[in-house]
């Protein structure tokens, strides 16, 4: 059994998906951020509503900003955030 | 070099600039920007009564440190500081504090624009605004602030 993955929701992110984090196994065939979006929105309401508005939807793996393209492996912490607004 | 804290507290500016420059001859000039909390919030139609800072725990000294780390490489600089707050603020308190020093004063005050700049679209923090009439709203990232970031690539 592989490492798990830990998912981090930020801001409207995390009070749509309802938890600021959670601990999920790398489904099989899941590479990238975005087949991670895909596979998350896929398993329900709460989340599907977090990734409705994907342009607004940014990300980060291992604490450094990363796109959908960016790889996704056991072990890795990805956060979930709207575009940032400090300062 | 640089100094960065994400803190609930407010900062002390006087005490800060003070730690930068204790002991040292050799800076000429000192750069400082603050930002507060408005009460007018952009195109709300009631007051902001208080205002509550998300961050990224971790990732934001990170980023904050690589901002920090692109400021020494632009400019000559001697020193700087970084405090932002999170946690609930109302109008008027401070929310993060910038300041870059250097020999002399233009490295210091366009490295302190920078910084600032770049704060604003790079680092993990999010606002909340809660409104008088009740209501509240994640702040949306402003197109204005993309644009004064981007002056600097």
């Amino acid at each position: 059994m592989s490492e798990p993955i830990r998912v981090l929701y930020f801001a409207w992110l995390r009070e749509r998906v309802g938890v600021a984090q959670e601990e999920l196994a790398l489904p099989e065939g899941v590479g990238t951020v975005a087949a991670l979006v895909d596979y998350l929105a896929a398993r329900d309401a709460r989340h599907a509503a977090a990734f409705r508005d994907g342009r607004t939807v940014r990300c980060a793996v291992n604490q450094e900003f990363a796109d959908l393209s960016s790889a996704v492996q056991p072990g890795d912490e990805v956060g979930f955030f709207p575009p940032v607004t400090g300062g | 070099m640089s100094h960065i804290k994400v803190q609930t507290e407010d900062f002390d500016i006087g005490a800060e600039i003070a730690a930068l420059t204790a002991g040292r001859t050799d800076i000429g000039g000192i750069g400082c920007f603050i930002g507060t909390v408005r009460a007018d919030a952009n195109g709300a139609a009631s007051a902001v009564i208080g205002m509550t800072l998300e961050q990224y725990p971790g990732m934001t000294e990170r980023a904050i440190g690589k901002i920090a780390d692109e400021a020494a490489e632009r400019w000559p600089l001697l020193g700087c500081t970084v405090i932002h707050r999170v946690g609930p603020l109302r109008p008027g308190e401070n929310i993060v504090l910038v300041i870059a020093a250097s020999s002399h004063r233009q490295a210091a005050l366009d490295a302190t624009a920078f910084l600032i700049d770049w704060l604003k679209t790079k680092a993990p923090f999010w606002k909340r605004e809660d409104f008088a009439d009740g209501n509240g709203a994640w702040v949306d990232a402003r197109e204005a602030d993309d644009a004064a970031a981007s002056r600097w690539s």
